[in-house]
């Protein structure tokens, strides 16, 4: 049985429908991300789930039990914010017992929870000082603490690494995501870095627009994207409009801008049908030689960026059309000066191929 | 022509030393990003530049002239900061035509400079726009059309995407660094990210407790960090303990703990030096027919991210390496508990000196 579990649930803020008609269920010791851009509508929904905002339609069920009419404090869910606010004029140990002692638990219990969840978060040598004497990352550890102190077994996690420094994070994310699993919590993370999510979750929910676009592991999301929408978001790809022209048993033909074909493993759209197909710029290899088996553009090089550990190749094909492929390095730090005479290649399986869109593809791709 | 030079700049507040003797030189022409940790100093050092904190010691030179008593808005600059300072009532043409930049011109004056701006922006279109109508990018791109339409050659932009969602942000990226590129102009951008900082830049500076402790070109920082800090700072890395054992003609034989040891191409090591080498995850083999440094091990863990699978494996000393590979490499996948050898070449690995306050402390990003 889910631990969580949405049904139909709507919240609307005057016109504006920000959660619409969502269903959701969390399993129990799950690490759900909720994906989505500003104003998607991910925050309304935490704090929804939080009980902080009620919802104009549909229910909460947390453990089985309705929970529409309980109130945030018994709902057996800490929400945590971006901010951490932590009480200033506490030091870390006061801050991480408050949970427990306002939960009336015993003193020596209290003591005990504590100590044993700051040695967790690692601050247990920290434990005398005041929150402005401690880095945002040591800040953010002490709300978790507090959080997982106050005996709730669900954490909603709001943007809770989006104060830290980008180096900090990707660290604090393997600690976060370890924490909840040692201490078999269930934990709702909501993110707008697609990055986080596909490291930290067990599963992603894409938001946009106040509806789940699509909902699976990280891996299902990034490999099988169901929309043009969620294969930009989450992983990035180049978009190429083109015709069916062709399709046989194992693969279509696609004829592109210029009269170019680009062969697909995707059968199920229809000869004549107006489409967009995806690559993923880590998808595209650059070389001086055309590759067997695969699409084979040329082109020239228009710039190369080093990103730390990986090149991004901005490519101008001979249709005119421009790439990005995205080559991570392997120790040998090759890379293309020539501008002129490169081929990009590519393979069919890792082209997604999509209707095209009914308001126009860069509508589409601007909205990602 | 405004190359801008800093020498012996030193900032406190109270106790804390916010800029410790810092010298600096920026090209005319050149895009340098300061990146760091939060406390670092590195908003500090821009607010200097731009002229809205004063230094308690040292001199600021703009484009030749020492500008230490010269207020902001005669230092011939363009200041964009994080959060998005455009006036909610006036529409986009507006906000770019007042201000201080163009303070005390004609309309006709202004016109011309303001089609100009938004041109180069791509906003043409959207003249008449309010700020709410526009996508936090569009926004930010407006404040850095308002920046320049003074004809500022100085661009001083202090996390100006840190507001924007991440996808945004790498969007716009290119687009600064084209701009900045197409009217030649001098950039220094302060921000806390570390890839921005790579893909935007010609040179780096990497600022910690007040010091610049490495500047340099993005792949060089990279690939070569000088010193353990950046190495770890710039992006993840492996870091293992051990002494020199050996040391040939083509560098020191590093010994890690057990049986393993490590060839590098380190010549400034002596026999029995402490050290710690470095490597990055993505440079490191596994399961391949490496013959050079081959370390066996256990896979503890995988995480996947995309197109990334990012395996950590336990070495026999009980050291993790961390292994970063491209999914299409990856035949046949791997599991948790395989046996593999882990491989490193020694030009991909930096040897540094075994920090006195120990390695933790070295590379502490808090």
């Amino acid at each position: 049985m889910a631990l969580i579990r949405l049904v139909n649930v709507t919240k609307k803020f005057g016109e504006i429908t920000a959660v619409d008609h969502i269903d959701l269920a969390v399993e129990d010791g799950e690490y759900l991300c909720i994906l989505g851009q500003t104003g998607a509508g991910k925050t309304t929904l935490l704090r929804t789930i939080a009980g902080l905002l009620k919802p104009d339609e549909g229910e909460i069920y947390i453990e089985g039990k309705l929970v529409n009419g309980v109130p945030p404090e018994q709902r057996n869910a800490v929400y945590m914010f971006q901010q951490f606010a932590l009480f200033p004029h506490m030091n870390v140990w006061q801050n991480v017992s408050f949970g427990p002692v306002i939960k009336d638990r015993s003193s020596e219990e209290v003591k005990e929870v504590s100590s044993e969840i700051l040695e967790m978060v690692r601050l247990a040598d920290r434990k005398d000082a005041f929150p402005h004497e401690l880095s945002g990352g040591m800040q953010q550890r002490v709300a978790l603490a507090r959080g997982i102190a106050s005996g709730a077994r669900i954490l909603l996690l709001d943007e809770p690494l989006g104060a830290l420094d980008a180096r900090l994070r990707v660290d604090i994310r393997r600690q976060l995501r370890k924490l909840v699993k040692d201490q078999k919590l269930t934990a709702i993370h909501v993110t707008h870095d697609q990055e986080e999510a596909l490291m930290i979750a067990d599963r992603i929910a894409v938001l946009r627009k106040g509806t789940i676009e699509q909902m699976g592991e990280p891996h299902e999301i990034y490999s099988r994207p169901r929309s043009i929408f969620v294969a930009g978001f989450v992983g990035g790809a180049n978009f190429i409009e083109g015709n069916v022209v062709k399709i046989d048993s194992s693969s279509s033909s696609i004829e592109i801008r210029g009269g170019y074909e680009i062969r697909v493993s995707d059968t199920s759209k229809r000869v004549g049908e107006k489409v967009v197909v995806a690559v993923r710029p880590e998808d595209i290899s650059v070389g001086l030689e055309e590759v067997s088996g695969s699409n084979n553009f040329h082109g020239k090089i228009e710039s190369a960026t080093f990103i730390g550990g990986s090149i991004e190749y901005k490519i101008r094909l001979e249709n005119e059309e421009t790439v990005s492929s995205r080559i991570l390095l392997s120790g040998n730090l090759k890379t293309y000066e020539a501008t002129e005479g490169i081929v990009v290649s590519f393979s069919p399986e890792k082209c997604f191929v999509f209707p095209y869109p009914k308001a126009g593809l860069l509508q589409e791709i601007e909205a990602i | 022509m405004p190359e801008v030079r800093l020498v012996g700049v030193t900032k406190r507040y109270g106790k804390i030393l916010a800029n410790d003797k810092v010298d600096l030189t920026i090209k005319n022409g050149e895009y340098v990003s300061i990146i760091g940790p939060s406390g670092c100093g590195k908003t500090t050092l821009i607010k200097i530049i731009a002229g809205i904190i004063r230094p308690d010691e040292g001199e600021v030179y703009i484009g030749g002239r020492l500008v230490n008593d010269i207020p902001i808005e005669e230092r011939a600059i363009g200041y964009v900061f994080q959060n998005i300072a455009l006036f909610p009532h006036m529409t986009v043409w507006n906000n770019i035509t007042y201000g201080p930049g163009v303070r005390g011109l004609s309309p006709g004056e202004t016109r011309p400079l303001a089609l100009e701006m938004l041109e180069m922006i791509k906003l043409s279109a959207r003249s008449d726009a309010y700020p709410s109508e526009l996508s936090g990018g569009t926004q930010q791109k407006t404040a850095v059309a308002r920046a320049l339409i003074s004809r500022a050659e100085l661009l001083l932009l202090d996390e100006p995407l840190g507001a924007l969602d991440v996808k945004v942000r790498a969007e716009l990226r290119h687009e600064l660094r084209r701009l900045v590129k197409d009217l030649k102009l001098t950039a220094l951008h302060v921000t806390h990210d570390q890839e921005e900082a790579m893909s935007i830049s010609d040179r780096v500076i990497v600022m910690k407790k007040g010091k610049i402790v490495e500047a340099n070109t993005p792949i060089e920082l990279y690939t070569r960090p000088r010193n353990l800090f950046t190495a770890n700072f710039v992006g993840e890395a492996n870091f293992l303990r051990g002494a020199v054992a050996q040391v040939t003609d083509n560098g020191a034989v590093v010994h890690i703990g057990d049986d393993l040891q490590v060839m590098t191409n380190s010549k400034d090591k002596s026999l029995g030096d402490r050290v710690v080498i470095a490597f990055r995850p993505e440079f490191t083999s596994i399961g391949e027919r490496e013959t050079l440094n081959r370390l066996s091990g256990k896979v503890v863990d995988i995480i996947y991210s995309g197109s990334i699978g990012r395996i950590r494996v336990e070495l026999a000393n009980g050291d993790e390496v961390f292994v970063k590979k491209g999914l299409s490499f990856q035949r046949p996948m791997l599991g948790v508990g395989d046996n593999v050898m882990v491989s490193i070449t020694p030009e991909n690995i930096v040897v540094y000196p075994y920090p006195e306050g120990g390695l933790d402390r070295e590379l502490a990003l808090e």
